[in-house]
């Protein structure tokens, strides 16, 4: 008979009082799920373009609605079960406490499978997660925003942040290029941010038909049209990367100061929590360092851009 | 920290105690390598007897009992258009025996890496709570350069640790689990001889190490060194199969796996080990490969093991068991990898032949 004296005592972390004797490990992940997701009820599905869709959604529960809030720039795990989750940054505003809003490209196994969802499905969603914007820091300051293509898409949490606080701003400046007029996302808002919140706006395309009454070409021509103030100017610039470098060296050439200008960079993830290493930049995690990072730490990131 | 010495049979005593009531791992020899050396590996034991206490090292490492390969990180099930989250951080106590001083390092960097920071991981935590670690000490091989790390010593992590010295075992005893197991057996204070005879063995270990890897600096290095040709010299070899990311003792890259059940009623969020050697490691959906070629994603490892990164408060990760080196089926040994970086005349042809000015 084996002699039970010796049988280690099985310690349970499912056992709230042992989970909580571990330093600061119920507390955050109350606040800040890490493995458990908030579900959330697929509320409205807007499609923008035939690759790009907004989908709109509402944490079911009402406590949980309350405790996630997030900041322009964070992103958050999306994970629809059975399939996989995805890092998508938010493009809602932070000040909507009842709805949050995704812009998603049809682009891999998990978003696919997102194109055939209904409103009323649910999903999950973990997070948020990274750094964002220093949106208190640029008061007082002209703004440039620039996108390409789906880097509108982050760049939408900065932009109702700037229309609700408007008058913490000077002038701001968006400037947007796509490939094509049609993948112009968001037009249907354009008039609002120029109207309402007095944003000037410029828009470009690499190829138009002759219906295009705009500009054409790569989104650096836009720099012609925008005088800036360089000294007391921060930029913000989301793209794929391909268009950071070009775009981030224009700017350092006007004068911003390298520690005014933001990127959002992109990498594979499957944490969030800077635990899986797939995000990985130089020895930076875009999960937890990012995805925000100024163009000085970029710089100095090996094979970031 | 209380130090006891107990003889070698009443120690085999204490081990069967332990596994008859614990469902507990240790070394065994499994197979014969093509040189002829014996292969080892943690597996289950049922007594003293199957535990080989004077192996080498395992080929695989002890991570494996906190990391599997593959780990159920949650379950869906489905019902109507709804679904319910179920997630249970189960663990079973495990007692682990022999692990060596550089496996028992490694898994404090575990610690460190995962459990620190934000984000603490509770599938980890909850194996490690349930483990029983006893640490032995050993002659390092031939290819061992654990010294050069400082990891050929332990002085946390483990609750037990015994040092081989002649007809006893010298007990670092540091849990009072342990503590409270042994008092059921006979063990004595260490005489002033048993603490000469421990000192002597630890001397012994330290100059037996045939290999040396000059790690001073090396995150500097490698950040100067980041165009090197060496990466392209190393990264032409390397056949992208990651074997050393598998069987080191502190790779803990991973990747999330969802999967449906076959009846449709459920599905499984897998945890599965993955090394940033495979080909795949940073590719975004688009199909955009972040790491392209065999060299950027050899360096990213070596970044990663002797670099480290800011969740681990930028210490190396490596602890130079050399496990890689010797699993390595291309022959990619990480000594000679610095030392190409270090532009050691003897090993470095590069530098040689394609810069002059480098000597």
């Amino acid at each position: 008979m084996h002699d039970m004296r010796f049988a280690i005592p099985r310690q349970d972390l499912n056992r709230e009082a042992f989970a909580s004797s571990v330093p600061d490990f119920n507390r955050k992940s109350e606040i800040m799920k890490t493995d458990t997701g908030y579900k959330c009820r697929i509320t409205n599905i807007i499609s923008l373009t035939d690759q790009e869709m907004l989908f709109q959604l509402r944490i079911a529960d009402p406590r949980e609605r309350s405790i996630f809030r997030f900041k322009p720039g964070q992103f958050l795990m999306l994970e629809l079960p059975g399939y996989g989750d995805v890092p998508i940054s938010i493009s809602s505003s932070n000040s909507n406490h009842e709805f949050i809003e995704l812009c998603i490209r049809n682009a891999g196994h998990v978003t696919s499978a997102l194109f055939r969802t209904e409103p009323g499905m649910h999903v999950a969603i973990r997070g948020p997660f990274g750094s964002s914007f220093p949106m208190d820091e640029m008061a007082g300051h002209h703004v440039l925003l620039i996108a390409g293509g789906l880097g509108i898409a982050p760049l939408r949490a900065p932009l109702f942040w700037i229309n609700e606080h408007r008058d913490r701003f000077r002038e701001v400046h968006l400037l947007y290029g796509a490939r094509e007029p049609s993948q112009l996302l968001f037009s249907y808002q354009f008039e609002e941010w120029k109207a309402i919140s007095h944003i000037q706006l410029h828009t470009i395309v690499e190829q138009a038909g002759p219906e295009w009454k705009g500009e054409t070409g790569m989104i650096t021509r836009l720099f012609d049209n925008v005088s800036i103030e360089a000294q007391n100017t921060y930029a913000i610039v989301c793209g794929p990367p391909v268009m950071f470098k070009f775009v981030c060296s224009h700017l350092d050439r006007l004068g911003i100061p390298m520690n005014r200008m933001f990127v959002s960079l992109e990498r594979r993830m499957h944490c969030g929590m800077g635990k899986c290493c797939r995000c990985m930049v130089g020895s930076t995690f875009t999960c937890i360092d990012g995805p925000v990072f100024d163009y000085w730490s970029v710089m100095n990131l090996k094979e970031a851009i | 920290m209380i130090y006891r010495v107990i003889s070698k049979p009443e120690f085999r005593s204490f081990i069967d105690a332990l596994v008859q009531a614990n469902s507990s791992f240790g070394p065994r020899r499994v197979d014969t390598a093509a040189n002829g050396d014996p292969v080892y590996q943690f597996m289950p034991v049922g007594s003293a007897d199957d535990i080989e206490f004077d192996y080498t090292t395992t080929a695989s490492s002890a991570k494996h009992f906190f990391l599997p390969f593959s780990e159920e990180l949650s379950r869906f099930c489905f019902h109507e258009r709804d679904w319910e989250q179920k997630i249970s951080y189960e663990a079973q106590p495990v007692v682990l025996i022999g692990l060596r001083a550089c496996d028992i390092s490694a898994l404090n960097i575990l610690d460190d890496v995962l459990l620190k920071g934000n984000y603490p991981s509770p599938y980890y935590l909850a194996k490690r709570k349930n483990t029983f670690v006893i640490g032995m000490d050993h002659l390092p091989l031939p290819g061992c350069f654990c010294k050069s790390l400082a990891h050929h010593t332990v002085s946390t992590g483990f609750n037990l640790f015994c040092s081989d010295i002649g007809e006893k075992y010298y007990l670092s005893i540091n849990s009072s689990k342990a503590f409270n197991y042994l008092k059921d057996f006979q063990t004595e204070e260490p005489s002033y001889e048993d603490n000469c005879l421990l000192t002597e063995r630890r001397k012994l270990i330290s100059r037996s190490f045939q290999t040396e890897v000059d790690v001073t600096s090396l995150p500097s290095i490698l950040d100067i060194e980041f165009d090197s040709p060496v990466w392209e010299k190393w990264g032409t070899k390397c056949l992208n199969c990651g074997t050393c990311a598998m069987v080191c003792p502190s790779c803990y890259c991973y990747s999330v796996e969802e999967r449906f059940d076959i009846d449709l009623k459920g599905a499984s969020r897998n945890r599965k080990l993955y090394s940033c050697n495979l080909v795949d490691f940073a590719v975004v959906a688009g199909g955009h490969n972040f790491r392209p070629k065999n060299g950027d994603r050899l360096k990213y490892r070596y970044y990663h093991q002797h670099r480290g990164f800011a969740e681990n408060g930028n210490q190396q990760i490596c602890v130079g068991c050399n496990r890689c080196g010797r699993a390595c089926l291309a022959g990619i040994n990480p000594r000679d990898v610095i030392n190409d970086l270090r532009m050691e005349k003897d090993s470095c042809m590069i530098c040689v032949s394609q810069s002059p000015g480098r000597t």
